[in-house]
C-alpha cells in the first residue's frame, strides 16, 4: 500500500505538473496573441489548465501531508522535481508552434482524462471528469486551427509543417509509459499508456489527413525523460519567472 | 471579515480569541442585520435565500438556476451547502462561496459550512429554465440541446440570436469573455453575442 501510495503521489504530480507548465507556457501570450478573440481563447484554456492543476495538487499534498499545499508544490520545488512531459515546457514559437504543441498535447490529454473518468480512485475520477469536458473544448480548438494553418496558405501551411518537425521529437516522451504508471493502471487507477497512446494517434492521423499534413514516424528514443525531472533547458527559466515571488517573498499573500 | 473583528472589539470580546472563529463573527453579523437565529426548521428559507445570490459574472442568473448548489442540508446546528465550480480554473468559485455564505449569515444562518463538490461534475443541463430564460433576456443564448450526445471533434448546434431569434448565426470564437461562454455572430442582425458553452 505504501509502494501504492507513492506511486500515485508520482502520478498525480506529472498530471498537476502537465497541467500547471503548459497552463504557465500559454500566459505568455497575454498581451501578444495575433487577435484578441484567439487571446481570450488562449487565456480560458490557461485557466481551465491552471484549475485542473490545483486540483491535483490538492490532492497530491493531502497524500503527501508533509505541510506543503498546493501552492507550496507549485511555487517551491526545484525544476529536477517537476514531472511534467518535454513537450509542454517548449517555448511557444511563432503561432502555428504553439497551436501545433497544444493539439498534440490537448489529444494525449483528453484521452488520457477520459480514461480517467473510470479510475477506481473516486477523487482522480471526479477530477478527471470535470476536466474532459474542458479538454473537449481545447481539442476541437486546437484541432480546428491546425487545419486551417495547414491548408491556410501558403506560408501558414509551411509554417505547421515546420512547427510539425520541431515539436514531433518530443511526442515520445509524451506518450511514454513506465513502471509506475504501469502498476497503477494494472490497479486500475492510472490511465494505461499504450491504449492512450493508440488514440492518441488515431486522433492526429484524422486532424493531420483532413489537410494533407504528413505524419511523422513514431518518435523514439530521446536522452531526456520528464517523468524522471530529466528537463531541457526551457524549464528552468520557465520556473525562475513562475516562482520569483513565492521565492522572493516565501508566504507571501495578497 | 474586518467588520468582524471591529464588532468583537464593541463587544467587548477579545480581538486575538475573536479573530478567524467564524462561528462567532458569523453570529455578530446575523445579529447585527436583525435577522433572528436559523435553525432545521428554516432549511426551505435557506433555498430562497440562496435565489438572491447572483452569479457575478452573468448577474441575472442565481446560483441556484445555474445549478451549483448541489445540497443544502442540516447537520450538528448548522447549514450545509455543496457548491459544485463551474469549470476547474473558474476564478468567480471563491467569490460565489463568499457571498454565498454571507447572504446565509445575513438571513441569520450562523456559520454555514461550505463544501466544495467536484462529483458528479457540473453540467450546462442543470441550469433551471428559467436561468435559461433569464440568460436569454440579458443577451446570452442559452445551452443549446443535452451534453449527452456531445462527439469529439466540431458538432454543430444550432444556436439561436438572443437578439432576434434568428437560426443564421456562425461561431467567431469558442472562448468568450468568460471559461463558459463562446462568442457568437448572427448573420440575420449582425450583432455579436455571448453563447454559454454546453459542457
Ligand atoms: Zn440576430
Amino acid at each position: 500500500m505504501t509502494d501504492n501510495k507513492n506511486d500515485l503521489i508520482e502520478y498525480l504530480l506529472r498530471l498537476a505538473d502537465n497541467a500547471m507548465i503548459n497552463g504557465q507556457r500559454l500566459c505568455e501570450w497575454c498581451g501578444h496573441a495575433p487577435a484578441l478573440e484567439e487571446e481570450m481563447a488562449l487565456m480560458n484554456v490557461a485557466l481551465d489548465l491552471v484549475g485542473q492543476a490545483r486540483n491535483w495538487y490538492e490532492y497530491a499534498a493531502e497524500l503527501l501531508a508533509d505541510g506543503r499545499d498546493a501552492d507550496r508544490l507549485a511555487f517551491t520545488r526545484d525544476e529536477r522535481d517537476f514531472r511534467n512531459t518535454l513537450l509542454v515546457e517548449q517555448p511557444n514559437g511563432d503561432y502555428a508552434v504553439t497551436t501545433a504543441k497544444l493539439f498534440l498535447f490537448d489529444a494525449w490529454h483528453l484521452h488520457t482524462l477520459q480514461a480517467l473518468t473510470a479510475s477506481k480512485d473516486e477523487r482522480i475520477a471526479a477530477i478527471a471528469a470535470k476536466g474532459v469536458k474542458e479538454a473537449t473544448y481545447h481539442l476541437r480548438r486546437s484541432g480546428e486551427w491546425v487545419e486551417r494553418l495547414g491548408d491556410g496558405t501558403e506560408e501558414s501551411r509551411q509554417r505547421m509543417l515546420a512547427a510539425i518537425d520541431e515539436l514531433w521529437r518530443f511526442t515520445g516522451d509524451l506518450l511514454a509509459g513506465d513502471a509506475i504508471q504501469q502498476r497503477l493502471a494494472e490497479a486500475g487507477i492510472a490511465a494505461d499508456a499504450a491504449a492512450v497512446a493508440a488514440a492518441w494517434q488515431a486522433t492526429v492521423e484524422q486532424v493531420f489527413g483532413a489537410t494533407n499534413l504528413p505524419v511523422p514516424q513514431p518518435s523514439s528514443y530521446f536522452y531526456l525523460d520528464g517523468k524522471k525531472g530529466l528537463h531541457t533547458e526551457h524549464l528552468g527559466i520557465l520556473l525562475a519567472e513562475m516562482q520569483f515571488l513565492q521565492r522572493a517573498y516565501p508566504g507571501a499573500t495578497w | 471579515m474586518s467588520n468582524a473583528s471591529e464588532l468583537d472589539a464593541l463587544f467587548g470580546g477579545s480581538p486575538v480569541a475573536g479573530m478567524g472563529n467564524s462561528d462567532r463573527s458569523a453570529g455578530l453579523i446575523a445579529s447585527d442585520g436583525g435577522a433572528r437565529v436559523a435553525d432545521e426548521s428554516d432549511l426551505p428559507r435557506a433555498w430562497q435565500v440562496l435565489e438572491q445570490v447572483m452569479d457575478p459574472e452573468v448577474p441575472v442568473v442565481s446560483v441556484v438556476d445555474l445549478g451549483i448548489i448541489r445540497e443544502v442540508s442540516w447537520a450538528d446546528g448548522h447549514l450545509q451547502v455543496a457548491v459544485t465550480p463551474t469549470y476547474s480554473g473558474c476564478p468567480a468559485t471563491e467569490l460565489i462561496e463568499t457571498e454565498v455564505s454571507r447572504a446565509l449569515e445575513r438571513a441569520g444562518f450562523r456559520a454555514p459550512r461550505l463544501e466544495r463538490r467536484l462529483a458528479p461534475a457540473w453540467t450546462t443541463d442543470w441550469i433551471s429554465e428559467q436561468g435559461r430564460e433569464r440568460l436569454r433576456v440579458y443577451g446570452i443564448a442559452p445551452p443549446a440541446g443535452s451534453t449527452s450526445k456531445r462527439s469529439l471533434l466540431g458538432e454543430k448546434d444550432e444556436i439561436c440570436c438572443p437578439h432576434c431569434g434568428s437560426h443564421e448565426t456562425e461561431v467567431v470564437s469558442q472562448f468568450g469573455s468568460t471559461a463558459c461562454k463562446a462568442l457568437y455572430r448572427c448573420r440575420s442582425c449582425l450583432e455579436p453575442f455571448d453563447y454559454f458553452k454546453c459542457i
